[in-house]
């Protein structure tokens, strides 16, 4: 059957691929409208409705027991904690995790992979064993225990056992969001920089930080959340004394099963504190993808019609769409 | 080298925060109470009663810190070195682990106080949702099938030992000694058991705030305290026809109040449980005092029912936890059983 194809052959091939591209870019509208519902209910049913419950549970006794259950000495001091925990662990992980995004992604070394790898591990381990891998190391009978408790330095089952589990759990988050940005932006900038005369100090703080800003804010408050949401990690080694080493998830559970219904209604209130925490981090996280999103067509558009234009933005906006 | 200097300074800052703020959370701690689940509230009220009493005492102000959870658990963080000043748990094996495993306390610590060391005692009782429409009036009924019941893990749990070794002894003395039968019982028991919490508490919330069950298998003070509190008028309580005399022991850690110089207050707050105010505001918190005269004042309150201790009928608790907890005891036997 050689030779060329008959007419109605293809007749038939140009009707197949057009269907074909069809089906590819718009399913018939009743899939389409089921997968958009189906995806919808399912966002709802177990995520939105959830959280308003813990608004509507927080509310139930009113503005003023609402207000109560936050400023009550109990609560009040696991809020503080909370913030002091992670104002102390955020700041550390943003050191940390810069340094390492910076070292993968700009150098070659011998054991790149090898620190790649450890990054990743407090996500992959179970935060009840980070909080447990703690307490062999620092409890009284664990490897350090004794010399520890002979000096009179305290870590587990106190504020500082809680500030290094913390710091365990999050320490992923701030390297994770800033190793590929940095990655895509190069280090053609930083040399020019550098050949320009600058200092490394200079050029970290003029030429890499501006580029990788975005990605390090979002680093930060994805830190945040989890740094001030962590229960599992933080419950092993915090010992549970009221007023001292309860954070707010810890204090949301002691209220929980406080008994009465005053403490349940408490237990909400502190909870829409988190919850109200996870919001803000949304927002902020769509803002800044809004953001992002806007800078690149304004890069674009002044990309575009001066290809061989010189100036500044339009040279640092190609770089950073590498 | 100016770029190492100009670095040094936020870190420097962070780590002076971090030490400034730790030095201002330790500063005023003088006592800590390490206890179990259900005991929350009673020791909220001890404590500021206690605070005025050594005021008046000795001059001295005093801050008592509490820490709750579930016994076995809390034992396991005192020998890990959660600095408790004194324990108050809910069985005296879980103060032997902590005397053994850590050595923070003589092992014959049981006897400094009076009453095995025990200021308050309670008992293992029955919550029913209201009019008792499953009908349970005692330990036998609750192997019926068809009955969902509800109990924490006895390996976590300090009252869900209480809670099985109050079902053993009863079928124990029914069937004259016969471990055996003793042992089906409690299998049969625990086939009705759909969660197994990991504490008290837990165990209740799941029987009250979420439902589910027929009967809470409670310590008596958690049983009244739900009626009263949570439930009026939606839950009944049970007494079966016996059940075992709870004893929570309390005792000073030695080691660690010796250290910290607090053993005079600990030693004083213990002994402040025994007086007639700390008895009263255990008997507020429907544990059962030991003092007579507050007894008499809150008799209204408690159930008068046959109650054996656990010395009688498993040899203590040294006995009762290897012959039933320990891996490999009766208690996993059954829920191999089970399975």
């Amino acid at each position: 059957m050689g030779g060329a194809p008959s007419t109605d052959t293809a007749i038939i091939r140009r009707r197949v691929s057009r269907s074909q591209s069809q089906r590819g870019t718009e399913e018939p509208p009743l899939i389409k409208w089921t997968l958009i519902a189906i995806a919808l209910a399912f966002s709802l049913v177990f995520l939105l409705l959830p959280l308003v419950n813990v608004f509507a549970q927080a509310f139930a006794k009113g503005w003023q027991a609402y207000w109560n259950s936050l400023t009550e000495p109990d609560s009040w001091a696991a809020i503080r904690l909370t913030l002091i925990v992670a104002a102390i662990a955020v700041p550390l992980n943003v050191m940390f995790g810069v340094a390492a995004a910076w070292a993968i992604a700009k150098f070659e070394f011998r054991w790149k992979s090898l620190l790649t790898t450890l990054i990743d591990l407090p996500f992959s381990v179970s935060p009840v064993v980070a909080g447990l891998m703690f307490v062999l190391m620092f409890g009284l009978q664990g490897y350090f225990g004794k010399w520890l408790e002979a000096h009179e330095i305290k870590i587990i089952f106190a504020v500082p056992g809680i500030v290094l589990a913390t710091v365990f759990v999050t320490f992923p988050f701030v390297a994770r969001e800033l190793i590929p940005v940095m990655q895509a932006a190069g280090s053609e900038q930083e040399q020019a920089a550098l050949t320009l005369g600058a200092s490394g100090w200079r050029t970290f703080w003029h030429v890499t930080l501006p580029s990788v800003k975005w990605g390090l804010i979002y680093g930060i408050i994805l830190c945040n959340a989890r740094a001030m949401g962590e229960f599992g990690a933080v419950s092993v080694v915090s010992g549970h004394i009221i007023r001292q080493t309860e954070t707010m998830p810890l204090r949301v559970q002691a209220l929980y099963e406080g008994g009465s219904a005053v403490s349940g209604a408490a237990a909400f209130a502190v909870a829409s504190l988190l919850a109200l925490l996870a919001l803000i981090t949304l927002a902020i996280k769509t803002f800044l993808e809004w953001k992002q999103a806007r800078d690149y067509a304004r890069a674009q558009q002044l990309a575009m019609p001066t290809p061989e234009s010189d100036s500044d933005t339009a040279f640092l906006a190609r770089q950073n769409l590498r | 080298m100016t770029k190492r200097n100009s670095n040094k300074r936020p870190i420097t800052f962070t780590a002076a925060l971090a030490l400034s703020l730790v030095c201002s959370f330790a500063r005023d701690i003088n006592l800590l109470n390490v206890s179990y689940d259900p005991t929350r509230e009673l020791y909220q009220d001890f404590n500021a009663a206690f605070s005025k009493y050594w005021k008046e005492k000795t001059g001295d102000a005093i801050i008592i810190r509490q820490s709750h959870g579930g016994s076995g658990k809390q034992a396991r963080a005192v020998i890990d070195g959660l600095a408790a000043d004194v324990v108050t748990l809910a069985l005296a094996y879980d103060i032997d682990a902590i005397a053994e495993k850590a050595k923070l306390l003589p092992p014959d610590w049981q006897r400094r106080l009076p009453n095995n060391s025990s200021p308050y005692t309670s008992t293992i009782l029955f919550l029913v949702r209201k009019g008792n429409p499953k009908g349970i009036k005692d330990w036998d009924d609750l192997i019926k099938p068809g009955i969902a019941v509800v109990t924490p893990n006895p390996k976590t749990s300090g009252g869900a030992r209480w809670n099985y070794l109050a079902a053993y002894g009863y079928e124990l003395k029914r069937a004259g000694g016969d471990e055996a039968r003793a042992k089906e019982f409690v299998r049969k028991l625990f086939k009705n058991v759909p969660v197994l919490d990991s504490g008290a508490r837990s165990a209740t919330t799941t029987f009250i705030q979420r439902g589910i069950g027929d009967v809470l298998i409670a310590w008596e003070n958690e049983a009244i305290m739900a009626i009263k509190e949570l439930g009026q008028g939606q839950f009944d309580l049970v007494a079966p026809s016996i059940s075992i005399l709870a004893e929570p022991p309390v005792t000073v850690v030695d080691k660690v109040a010796r250290k910290r110089g607090t053993e005079e207050a600990a030693k004083g707050y213990l002994e402040y449980l025994y007086s007639e105010t700390g008895q009263d505001i255990a008997a507020r918190h429907y544990y059962r005092p030991r003092l007579e005269s507050v007894m008499q004042k809150y008799a209204g309150q408690f159930t008068q029912l046959k109650l054996f201790t656990i010395d009688e009928v498993f040899g203590g608790w040294q006995r009762a936890q290897k012959t039933h907890f320990n891996d490999g005891g009766v208690f996993d036997q059954i829920s191999q059983a089970n399975r």
